[in-house]
């Protein structure tokens, strides 16, 4: 049996939209730039498939712009309105446990560009505090980029409460929100939410790897990134990935197909889960464990065990987890998100990240309990001093 | 310009007796394992006292010559224009025309140095030297010649065609892999142990492998890292059998009952006496290692000791004396560097004391030894059974 928790990593696309991404890359290859037919159907999958994502979001089809993934709608949203609105004043607020493809972005704006960015810290919940948010707000602040679920712990931010704070403040700022765990997991609308700018990831909610896009509400200003043919209105040059861009509308419909019921089962997982866990001794679970945490992500500390050595010992048995954040495993430091929520040396580097999908069954979440059960007070034994 | 085969200069093997043909033979066979994936086809062979490669068909040159670049035993590569004998007024032309392309600034001096092993052309090789000396100084009314250190060492060799080449391009040295018997490298995913296998299979000696892996507490890609790492090596050393050596219960059966500043000498001594097992099975005549004195606590002069009394067969540490920048440049220029750097735990440092032993005392390792007697030959047993073997190419 191969168990795969790592969910919040990637996840496996869905045979539909393997079926479609082959067939529009096979046979309805067309470029949709060219005049012909063949185009013509090209763009017709395009168009189709904005239309999707913007029914589930309940947005405009043209405020969507596809991108190669939530790292390149997240450099788009930040360095694109940086740009564009840097007349208006030259400081960004964002969160300090953001993704790394907000946060060093965030990190050439200010060390190339000339930006100041401040840094939100989070309480031990990993949620921001309203009232430092409206400490940071200021007179040249453009925008505000905030995740909406925390990729390594599953914090889920105060998104809508932000964005009242900072439109009371100013309605010019702009509200970026990096949606890449979030998407497929909440309903969310970025218009009643007041979203101005979402990035989403397509191979995160069963698509294909290399598609995702960023929602651009259509008052918002912002300039390209990357220039050429000017395809996706002059703001994103390049041929269009047909195949990707119809794979994740696909997907994103899948996924939010009884979204409610699948986030249930989910939920009640997670609770099954995380109880299963805490029968181990000197197990911490990160953040909050109730409806106020993400249905999918389970971050969980076991004293005295490196999480490397763990997620070997869980690979052994085909079960598949991360260390920390998955990201993580290029650069083996110890995970930014739980440092910043304050959690004890003895589970920093002792921490390891379960995340479900909607085919997570509790079979294999007994498998997972049990197999921990055996090998932790194993690997306890064996310990560095 | 076209060229249309390779002089194979070689070094050593020349000084060698009798045997000679033996190394010969070595240096041929090295040559067509390292043209094996080059795009184009050749003919790799030898020929009065010398080695040749002609390419026989359209073939990359840059990737020829940086394949034959990495064949240890060869000194210098002479890229070879190969001319039809039409008479010596056709070779003054040919002389000409390959000067004109290799040297279009012709402001050098140079020389010629015409052979003759076709006894029956017309001229011998004085009188080719001097002619076409001669027709180059009229083509080209800025070269000079120079006799004793001339820029340009034009190369006429007379046989069944004409063979011209004046540049030679170095080749790594050393002798050809296979001449020099067997060895076993204890290979980890550091810098050093691949630079040490490079340097032993550079005297001509064929290579074996073994690494240590420890899962779950070392992963998946720390081991495939020392695959990539062999296979890297093997470009220059041809195959390499690698024994992959599950070392987890070993390394907690020593954690639980020997003192924990001990650990890793007390490790290193099993690692030797395992390696030096797959070393005889082999027919391997020494052991490879990466140390160099002082580098780490299990690298002093007290610990080498105490590590190499566990062999018989001798224990060959060829970075012995080298610091590590010498060694990191070893390892950047042989490709392995990039590789080694990347960071992954390997099984010497996941239980590592935070005080090891600098000093250690044979006898006292030896007593603490004692405290293993009851399982260790089984477990000794139980990995040497279940090691892997990988031949890397």
């Amino acid at each position: 049996m191969e168990i795969y928790l790592d969910n919040s990593a990637t996840t496996r696309c869905y045979k539909e939209v393997g079926e479609l991404v082959y067939k529009v890359m096979c046979e309805d290859f067309g470029n949709p730039s060219s005049m012909h037919l063949k185009g013509v159907e090209a763009e017709h999958y395009i168009r189709e498939a904005k239309e999707t994502l913007a029914k589930i979001m309940k947005v405009n089809a043209k405020e969507i712009l596809f991108t190669s993934g939530g790292t390149e709608s997240d450099n788009m949203a930040l360095i694109g309105c940086a740009r564009a609105n840097k007349r208006k004043g030259k400081h960004l607020i964002t969160t300090s446990i953001e993704h790394s493809a907000v946060l060093n972005t965030m990190k050439y704006l200010e060390e190339e560009e000339g930006f100041e960015v401040t840094y939100l810290p989070v309480d031990k919940t990993g949620r921001i505090r309203m009232d430092d948010l409206k400490n940071a707000l200021r007179p040249d602040t453009i925008l505000v980029s905030i995740m909406y679920v925390n990729n390594e712990m599953g914090a889920v931010q105060p998104i809508e409460e932000a964005s009242k704070i900072i439109k009371a403040y100013d309605s010019s700022i702009l509200l970026h929100v990096d949606a890449v765990q979030g998407f497929g997991k909440y309903h969310i609308y970025p218009k009643r939410q007041g979203i101005d700018l979402m990035s989403v990831s397509g191979h995160k909610l069963h698509g294909p790897k290399g598609t995702g896009f960023l929602y651009i509400n259509e008052k918002v200003k912002i300039k390209p990134i990357i220039f050429g043919g000017g395809q996706q209105r002059d703001l994103r040059s390049g041929t269009e990935n047909t195949p990707g861009d119809a794979g994740i509308a696909l997907a994103a419909k899948m996924t939010y197909d009884h979204l409610d019921e699948k986030i249930a089962k989910m939920r009640e997982l997670k609770t099954y889960f995380i109880e299963g866990l805490l029968k181990i001794d000197n197990v911490v679970i990160h953040g909050l464990t109730d409806e106020n945490s993400a249905p999918h992500i389970i971050s969980a500390g076991f004293a005295g065990v490196r999480s490397e050595v763990l997620l070997h010992t869980l690979e052994e048995k085909q079960i598949y987890v991360s260390a920390g954040s998955a990201c993580s495993s290029n650069h083996p430091a110890v995970s930014g998100t739980l440092r910043e929520i304050g959690t004890p040396s003895e589970y920093l580097k002792s921490t390891i990240r379960f995340s479900m999908s909607e085919f997570t069954t509790k079979e294999e979440i007994d498998y997972t309990l049990d197999t921990l059960y055996n090998c932790i007070p194993m690997l306890r034994k064996f310990t560095r001093h | 310009m076209k060229i249309h085969s390779f002089l194979i200069k070689y070094g050593e093997i020349g000084l060698k007796g009798k045997n000679r043909y033996l190394f010969e033979d070595a240096l041929v066979r090295q040559i067509r394992f390292a043209l094996k994936d080059v795009d184009g086809e050749f003919d790799v062979h030898k020929a009065s006292g010398r080695v040749y490669v002609d390419c026989t068909s359209e073939y990359d040159y840059d990737e020829t010559v940086e394949s034959l670049q990495r064949v240890f035993g060869i000194v210098g590569i002479c890229p070879v224009v190969r001319v039809e004998d039409q008479g010596f007024e056709k070779l003054c032309e040919e002389v000409v025309s390959y000067m004109k392309e290799k040297y279009p600034e012709g402001n050098q001096t140079f020389k010629v140095e015409a052979r003759r092993s076709k006894k029956s052309y017309p001229l011998n090789s004085m009188e080719l030297n001097c002619e076409l000396g001669g027709v180059i100084l009229d083509a080209f009314p800025n070269m000079k010649v120079d006799v004793h250190h001339p820029q340009i060492k034009l190369n006429v060799e007379v046989r069944e065609e004409i063979y011209l080449y004046s540049e030679i391009i170095p080749g790594p040295g050393g002798m050809p892999v296979g001449t020099n018997g067997k060895a076993e490298l204890l290979l980890s995913g550091g810098i050093d142990s691949p630079v040490a296998g490079y340097m032993i299979a550079k005297r001509g000696v064929t290579l074996h492998a073994t690494y240590f892996h420890a899962p779950p507490y070392t992963s998946e890609r720390a081991k495939q890292k020392v695959v990539d790492l062999a296979r890297i090596l093997s470009r220059y050393t041809g195959p390499i059998q690698l024994h992959i050596v599950n070392f987890t219960d070993i390394q907690l059966y020593i954690y639980e009952k020997c003192p924990h500043d001990e650990l890793t000498i007390i490790m290193r001594r099993y690692m030797m006496k395992i390696a030096e097992y797959f070393a005889k099975e082999n027919g391997c005549l020494g052991l490879i290692t990466g140390e160099s004195i002082g580098q780490v606590a299990s690298q002093t002069m007290q610990s080498l000791a105490v590590t190499n009394a566990v062999c018989t067969l001798p224990v060959y540490r060829p970075l012995i004396g080298m610091d590590k920048r010498e060694i990191v440049d070893i390892s950047e220029k042989i490709d392995t560097y990039e590789t080694s750097i990347l960071p992954f735990e390997d099984c010497c440092t996941i239980f590592v004391a935070k005080h090891p032993v600098t000093k250690p005392n044979l006898e006292r390792i030896e007593i603490s030894e004692r405290n293993l007697s009851e399982k260790i030959d089984e477990l000794m047993k139980t990995a040497i059974e279940t090691a892997e073997v990988i031949k890397v190419k």
